[in-house]
């Protein structure tokens, strides 16, 4: 069995809480460049230009792209034949979300009681999910959650005979209703079937999804441009100042579900779509 | 782009009264900083005849949470928060004479009418470009609740702060009208 020590687990979610929060991903920036040629109101052309100039900013002098650096979503994947050493994974990662927000001058945003509202002081805990996977790496990737956008999502239950109209509806409606607040241009992330808190997961996970990169089923790829469509017919625009780029991505993700359901969740996020990887590979335990 | 309105904080009545949804602005000069918390604070110093931190009248209050700074750093990144959490907060503010807000997102009809009956202004700065907004602020210091850490209330010096006149003192709202104009 090989084995990844704590340490390097430290250092790599430190490193990656940095990035994430200072780095705009190129898809974006392509996709708000792309915006920026078809954008027909004037508001909206100059707020994707000021929203390129700011993750410029952000890249070259190393501050956040923006205020709310989120609560840290980690999303990772233990190889079934890899070890972790030195301590607790859990306790590990959090110790690296520790040391990336001190570091990285980072908000830290998260309280320990959703009722007192007391800071924690370090950002911690993460929200963790875990996958065992074959093989004996340890994937992590981090996606930073602002909740300017995190309290726009919406999840219902749907009978079975509303069908796919229905579910398309909401989809387009929690975005309407959402409006300006979740910070526009925005990535729509869907996720239908599984129980509740699978689809909820789901609509999570399609964030990660890079922008452009559709469904690799083609019906529900489809469906992710019809969505899209929709969506900037809205004419919400970037920031809701009335517009045509009122979304830049809608990423579906789908499983199986029971007989009497049809669980579907959206989870929007703004322009700052954050999500960073890191691959640690599992070593022989004596290298370790 | 429309022309650029130059506007300084605190805000005189005149300057408010003129700013019409939809006007892109520059604002210079003294904002206060306050969110969630901090709003809570406030209201409970009024409910118990308390002092706020800052006499409000002709004040423009900024809704943010800024990062920490940087060393070398006057303030860390620092864009808007969304407005609608304040909604339940911000009609007692303009009733005792706060002129200007800035933040993010839907306001209230309760928000709207206080704004309007007060002859105050709502102010879009961009959500997300917090890198860009901090260059414009010169001078930051904690002048009230340093204990809620980003949510303490703020003294800052803007200058060129740039933003978009979203509800104006006659209750025009750009959210309304830029959505209808582009909806299909």
């Amino acid at each position: 069995m090989k084995v990844i020590n704590i340490e390097e687990i430290h250092a790599a979610v430190e490193k990656l809480c940095i990035e994430a929060n200072c780095i705009l991903n190129q898809d974006v920036i392509d996709a708000i460049r792309a915006g920026l040629r078809t954008e027909e109101s004037p508001q909206g052309r100059e707020v994707l230009r000021l929203l390129l100039e700011n993750a410029e900013i952000a890249a070259s002098d190393r501050v956040p792209i923006c205020q709310d650096t989120g609560m840290a979503v980690l999303f990772v994947e233990v190889g079934q034949d890899v070890r972790v050493v030195g301590g607790d994974l859990t306790e590990a990662l959090n110790e690296g979300v520790r040391r990336g927000y001190e570091k990285g001058y980072l908000r830290k945003s998260v309280v320990k009681d959703p009722f007192d509202r007391v800071n924690t002081g370090d950002n911690t805990p993460a929200v963790i999910h875990y996958d065992i996977v074959p093989g004996s790496n340890l994937s992590i990737t981090i996606a930073p959650k602002g909740f300017g956008s995190e309290n726009m999502g919406a999840l219902k239950m749907f009978k079975p005979s509303d069908g796919l109209p229905a579910v398309l509806d909401f989809i387009v409606d929690t975005v309407d209703k959402a409006g300006p607040n979740p910070c526009p241009p925005i990535v729509v992330g869907v996720g239908i079937g599984g129980t509740m808190e699978k689809a909820a997961y789901l609509a999570k996970k399609a964030l990660l999804r890079p922008i452009g990169e559709a469904n690799p089923d083609h019906t529900y790829a489809q469906l992710e441009n019809e969505l899209l469509t929709r969506i900037n017919d809205l004419g919400i625009g970037p920031q809701g100042f009335g517009g045509r780029t009122t979304a830049l991505a809608v990423n579906m993700e789908v499983f199986p579900t029971h007989i009497a359901g049809l669980p579907a969740a959206v989870n929007i996020n703004c322009h700052v779509t954050r999500h960073s990887q890191v691959i640690l590979e599992g070593r022989e335990p004596s290298n370790a | 782009m429309r022309n650029v309105i130059r506007i300084t904080a605190p805000l005189e009545a005149t300057a408010a009264a003129s700013l019409r949804c939809g006007d892109n602005v520059l604002i210079s000069g003294v904002v206060y900083t306050g969110r969630d918390a901090a709003h809570k604070r406030m209201i409970e110093a009024l409910e118990k005849g308390e002092d706020l931190p800052f006499d409000p009248t002709g004040q423009v209050l900024y809704f943010v949470g800024p990062a920490p700074a940087k060393p070398g750093k006057v303030i860390g990144s620092a864009g808007p928060t969304t407005s609608g959490r304040m909604d339940a907060y911000s009609p007692r503010l303009l009733a005792r004479g706060l002129k200007g807000m800035i933040g993010k997102g839907l306001r209230s009809e309760e928000v709207k009418t206080a704004i309007k009956a007060n002859g105050a202004v709502y102010f879009g700065a961009i959500g997300g470009a917090g890198a860009l907004l901090a260059s414009c602020i010169k001078e930051a210091e904690v002048i009230a609740y340093p204990e809620l850490g980003t949510e303490a209330v703020r003294r800052l010096v803007v200058e060129d702060l740039p933003a978009v006149v979203l509800i104006d003192s006659h209750g025009q709202d750009l959210y309304e009208i830029g959505k209808k104009e582009y909806r299909r």
